[in-house]
């Protein structure tokens, strides 16, 4: 038998343990094998000093974060102070602006729903001077058709009516002031009586005859006998029920919002207004009263 | 002789060094950790192949092919199997056992002492140790790389750079006789 030189003894194994590795990834690719007893050994071994290193830097980095890089801690957080203040700021102008979107799909909703009433949508650009009257300024007037005595309402419900009309602006008279009515029912029991304002936030229903049955809560909605609103527009809810003489005292809680108006929609038309008809729900069978 | 498989025939009056008791084992290990551990902090430091320069330079101080081989294979073959289940047990470890022969070979031979030589030697067996996975890769597991791009060309010249002076306080662990 020949020996092997030992100047190539290096080489053969050179290539023995090459050799070894080939097939080492040749059997991985075979069995599609990772070696994995092999690697959890290795990983095994590794990872507790891993950890511990781990451990090692991030107290440095703490230490160094928490202790010595402070310098520019303090300009920092005047920078991020500024920013959250002006981020906080432009957060509430675009939930405003949000809620006016809100509002502005609600008013093109409902002209949509009610295309058969001539309306016009306006914004409210003030209020009045005295603090005794309710009343509104809004940024229409006889240029886009406002005249006196038209009907002004929110797709919530009855806002009041104009009681002047400029050119350019009318003045608006609440369903809350003290000589404001409109003409109502209550939706249940169809028993008619005009809702006026009462300087306060609540309304009042005056001609309710103490036998006939009124429920808390239950709604309260245009009759149309005023001419000047559709029938079946939401007045509001009542909210509380006193015996009287000779009436019963019923408060009425408006359904608009008339402490918050920013946009309305002004019914342009002086005539008799009818709503389309939607199916109602199951009401009760009662008398109106006259 | 065959100068091509044995280089150490030429150049027998060139030192062999010696190094203190574990210092390879321990460097090995701390190389294999640092690999694997750094670049969770420090992503740049991926680009570094330590285990690649322990192996270069072990080999060019031991100056002995069969130790070079076995310290270049055995390194290899511990990186692979820290690099996750995408890099098959034997890639880096062949080119690594390469490596090694070659780094103790030239060793034998050359002057590696000086940091110039070292520089060269580094950027020159980082693209032999390239150029085995590629060949490794496209051979064995089909899989297609590139042989050299300009970043692989700035890697090199990064990890010579590295290796000057890691090379130099390794110079330490030295044992004097």
């Amino acid at each position: 038998m020949v020996g092997i030189p030992s100047r190539h003894k290096s080489l053969v194994l050179l290539l023995g343990v090459v050799l070894l590795q080939v097939l080492l990834l040749a059997v991985q690719i075979k069995r599609d094998s990772q070696g994995r007893l092999i690697r959890v050994w290795t990983v095994g071994a590794v990872s507790p000093f891993e950890r511990a290193g781990a451990y090692g830097i991030g107290g440095i980095r703490n230490t160094w974060n928490h202790y010595f890089a402070l310098q520019n801690t303090t300009r920092d957080n005047e920078q991020l102070r500024r920013e959250n203040d002006a981020l906080k700021l432009q957060i509430t102008q675009l939930q405003g602006k949000a809620a006016e979107a809100d509002r502005l799909a609600a008013l093109l909703n409902f002209r949509k729903s009610h295309q058969e009433v001539p309306m016009l949508s306006a914004r409210v650009i003030g209020a009045s001077a005295d603090t005794a009257s309710q009343t509104i300024y809004v940024d229409r007037g006889e240029r886009d058709g406002i005249h006196k005595n038209m009907g002004v309402i929110t797709p919530d419900g009855v806002v009041g009516k104009v009681i002047e009309a400029y050119s350019n602006t009318s003045q608006v008279l609440l369903l809350t002031d003290k000589d404001s009515g409109v003409g109502a029912m209550l939706a249940e029991s169809r028993i008619q009586s005009p809702v006026g304002g009462t300087g306060e936030p609540l309304l009042s229903m005056k001609y309710v005859a103490n036998d006939d049955t009124v429920n808390s809560g239950e709604r309260v909605v245009t009759s149309g006998m005023d001419r000047i609103f559709p029938r079946d527009l939401p007045v509001g809810t009542v909210a509380d029920i006193k015996p009287g003489n000779p009436f019963k005292q019923i408060r009425i809680r408006p359904s608009a919002n008339l402490e918050r108006l920013e946009e309305v929609i002004v019914l342009l038309t002086l005539r008799p207004l009818e709503l389309k008809k939607e199916p109602a729900p199951t009401a009760p069978t009662a008398v109106a009263r006259p | 002789m065959n100068d091509a498989f044995d280089f150490r025939g030429a150049e027998t009056h060139i030192e062999v060094h010696k190094f203190r008791a574990g210092a390879i084992v321990v460097t090995t290990a701390l190389a294999l950790l640092i690999q694997t551990a750094f670049p969770v902090y420090f992503s740049k430091a991926a680009i570094l192949d330590l285990p690649l320069l322990i192996t270069i330079y072990f080999g060019l101080s031991r100056r002995n092919p069969s130790t070079g081989l076995l310290l270049g294979a055995g390194i290899g073959l511990l990186q692979d199997s820290l690099s996750g289940s995408n890099v098959p047990l034997g890639l880096y470890g062949i080119s690594k056992t390469v490596i090694g022969y070659l780094a103790s070979s030239i060793g034998a031979r050359l002057d590696t002492e000086h940091p110039a030589a070292r520089f060269a030697l580094t950027g020159s067996f980082f693209f032999v140790h390239q150029g085995v996975i590629v060949l490794t890769r496209r051979l064995l597991l089909a899989q297609p790389e590139q042989w050299l791009t300009v970043h692989l060309a700035i890697i090199a010249a990064v990890n010579s750079v590295v290796a000057v002076f890691l090379f130099a306080l390794l110079d330490r662990l030295r044992r004097h006789s």
